[in-house]
């Protein structure tokens, strides 16, 4: 376990920018008492301190998570954002799509979404924004990109993908073993 | 109608040609029913009079396929006699020709294997024991409970209804559990269970945690927690404050901790890979510590049927001597001195007396701990004394759950206080009783530890050879303690002494391997050593 370095920061701060924007800060700068990110086996744990610091108490082999997992970084550095992130980013998000009905099940098999089942979405979306994906009862199911900006989802026929698939709760019980 | 019959023939003399006939009519009526009834009184004599098939007739039977109707008949009047023995019992048989009988009944009927059987006819009275084992032949209900960090039960159950699943509280005793009669969709892969609004848990599984009653702010080890639903319940009920530490021996299913507890959304929990018998040297001070304890399992056969056939005598003996081990570690893992807690609750799946009230009591007499209620309300109170075995008053406080009683998993809750972080000393003069449930431990340790150690180069030992050595050392130790005897007081510190060196030896091999292990970690050399458990206070 141990803090992010400056370049680890900038890569895993940039992805998550992506979709909550400048509410990092918020992550960071909580009323509630310090929290932190720490890298665990390539790994990163958003964690509060204090339980960071009890939690180095157990080697290093025999530790297997503390904290919220966020992601992990690839073999070539780059940030891999997971599932387990959800809680985080969902309340912060600021560009969001409702799946109706019909179209959840698709989305937590790991398919992307397409204009057919599409319900909502936030207004002027840049196309390739990062954006968390909600069904039509408020319940977070995962997160993706945008395909289509805004104004193109309105022209799309109902066969095209408006947003890519990155992760979905589904994950859990498809790959519980690769998740953290 | 009689009255009127009998008041008209007194009023005349003279009766018609029908009411005669009547008359006639109901006088064979009543012979009629008298013979019947006597006809009958006839039979049950016979049928009172259960024969119990010879030798040979036995002998036939095992050569040829079990006819399971006969069998079950014969259960069925073994029991009746049973239940009336000296009444009902054939002159020349003994009641135990009668147990054998039925055992090796029941054993063919429901397909245990012979030590199970006998097990549990010493556990349950007889009309019990065909109900357990009727119960256990059917599944319980499924059951979930609400995750309160994400959602509330009526909004829950509001949500699955939509769903299409049909479901009921689970009852009074809790607010957050639910029973699922049935269902049009997998409970088990709804968008609300992907969302972590709820776990599926069997209700049994709810109640070590109850008892455990974890408050904010706290710090709470669970030393097994795998897969985590009691984890994740106690983090609900500390409302994800404090500090949550999720131990498991084993690395895969460790990883279901962590995907459990990151889809229910706990931030506060650290998981460890840790043989739980080791974590006190990594850490200590807890406020409570639940030890949902490894098992037989024989609480949940229901769930997995190969109990029945795959446990035997050194299968239990070996589960408690982990138990033992465990639950040591886990009362040193508390803090006594904790101003909100200090509890160790201790839990297994299974009801066998070795694995439950035994190792508490073992507890009881290692560490300066007492029993306390369990705040649950229900369930069967656990044994103070079990057939030869005197344990401690106290037990009466620890619970039992049955599947055929409680519609639960059979299970097993016990919740400690710990007074102080010292370990009590050998004591110098033991009551009597006291005495003798040490010894009876201790020797039970021994023959345990002995098993272990020689049951790997031997690969198999049978129990009777071990029975014998437990014997042998029983006449042993006596000797010895009869040349000690210099006093009362010497008496006493030598037995519990003996006692502590039965404990002592698989702790020890424990102690060498685990200095090897840190030896490894490098970083935490000093703190394994900061701290040793007072295992064996060597002479």
């Amino acid at each position: 376990m141990r803090p992010l370095t400056d370049e680890e920061t900038k890569t895993f701060f940039e992805k998550l920018a992506k979709y909550i924007g400048e509410n990092i800060k918020l992550l960071i700068d909580r009323p509630d008492g310090t929290y932190c990110f720490r890298l665990h086996n390539d790994r990163v744990y958003y964690v509060s301190e204090a339980l960071m610091k009890r939690a180095a108490n157990i080697s290093h082999d025999n530790l297997v998570s503390f904290g919220t997992c966020f992601g992990k970084f690839t073999k070539t550095k780059k940030f891999r954002l997971h599932v387990t992130a959800l809680d985080y980013l969902a309340p912060y998000a600021k560009y969001k799509i409702w799946l109706k009905p019909s179209a959840e099940q698709q989305f937590l098999y790991g398919h992307h979404v397409m204009k057919s089942g599409l319900g909502r979405i936030t207004e002027s979306t840049p196309q390739y924004q990062g954006l968390v994906v909600y069904s039509m009862g408020d319940l977070p199911l995962g997160f993706g990109v945008l395909a289509k900006s805004t104004q193109d989802c309105r022209r799309a026929d109902p066969m095209t993908i408006v947003a890519f698939h990155q992760a979905d709760v589904g994950e859990y019980v498809r790959s519980e073993d690769t998740l953290t | 109608m009689k009255m009127t019959v009998m008041t008209m023939t007194m009023m005349t003399d003279e009766l018609l040609p029908v009411e005669k006939a009547a008359k006639k009519l109901q006088k064979k009526q009543k012979m009629d029913d008298a013979r019947a009834e006597a006809e009958l009184q006839t039979n049950i004599l016979e049928t009172e009079k259960y024969v119990l098939p010879s030798g040979q007739e036995i002998e036939k039977e095992s050569v040829q396929p079990a006819d399971l109707t006969l069998v079950q008949q014969r259960i069925k009047e073994v029991l009746v006699v049973l239940g009336d023995f000296v009444n009902r019992r054939e002159e020349n048989r003994k009641r135990k020709d009668y147990l054998s009988q039925l055992k090796s009944d029941l054993c063919t009927y429901y397909s245990y294997n012979e030590f199970l059987m006998a097990l549990l006819m010493q556990l349950f009275p007889l009309t019990e024991l065909v109900e357990f084992l009727e119960a256990n032949e059917a599944q319980r209900p499924v059951t979930i409970r609400t995750n309160t960090l994400k959602t509330r039960r009526r909004d829950l159950a509001q949500a699955l209804i939509n769903r299409g699943v049909n479901l009921d509280p689970i009852g009074k005793w809790s607010k957050t559990g639910l029973v699922i009669y049935d269902s049009q969709v997998p409970v088990g892969a709804t968008p609300e269970y992907l969302a972590g609004h709820y776990m599926i848990q069997s209700g049994s599984s709810f109640l070590p945690v109850m008892a455990l009653a974890a408050q904010e702010n706290e710090r709470v080890l669970d030393m097994c927690a795998a897969p985590g639903g009691k984890t994740q319940y106690i983090a609900a009920l500390m409302k994800n404050t404090g500090m949550l530490f999720a131990n498991d021996a084993n690395k895969d299913r460790s990883r279901a901790v962590v995907g459990n507890l990151h889809r229910m959304g706990v931030t506060n929990c650290v998981v460890s890979n840790l043989d739980g018998r080791k974590f006190p040297k990594v850490m200590t001070g807890f406020d409570r510590v639940l030890l949902d304890a490894p098992c037989s399992g024989t609480g949940v056969i229901a769930k997995d049927p190969a109990v029945k056939t795959n446990k035997d005598c050194k299968d239990i003996q070996r589960c408690a001597h982990l138990q033992k081990e465990l639950l040591l570690a886990a009362i040193d893992c508390c803090d006594a001195k904790s101003a909100t807690g200090g509890y160790i609750v201790y839990s297994t799946c299974s009801i066998t007396v070795e694995e439950n009230e035994w190792v508490i009591d073992y507890a009881l007499k290692k560490r300066n701990v007492k029993l306390v209620p369990t705040g649950l309300d229900f369930g069967q109170t656990g044994f103070a004394r079990y057939r030869e075995h005197r344990f401690h008053p106290s037990l009466k406080l620890t619970r039992r759950f049955y599947p055929h009683t409680h519609n639960l998993d059979g299970f097993y809750v016990a919740k400690f206080k710990k007074i102080t972080n010292t370990n009590p000393k050998p004591k110098a003069n033991d009551e009597d009783e006291q005495e003798d449930a040490t010894e009876v431990i201790a020797e039970e340790v021994e023959s345990s530890s002995g098993d272990d150690a020689e049951s790997t180069p031997a690969g198999g030992q049978s129990t009777v050879k071990s029975k014998l050595k437990t014997g042998e050392k029983k006449t042993k130790e006596k000797k010895r303690l009869a040349t000690a005897q210099t006093g009362a007081k010497t008496k006493g510190k030598k037995k519990v002494t003996t006692a502590q060196a039965g404990a002592t030896r698989p702790g020890s091999v424990q102690d060498s391997r685990k200095a090897k292990v840190f030896k490894k970690g490098g970083r935490f050399k000093g703190k394994a050593g900061a701290k040793p458990k007072k295992f064996g206070t060597k002479k």
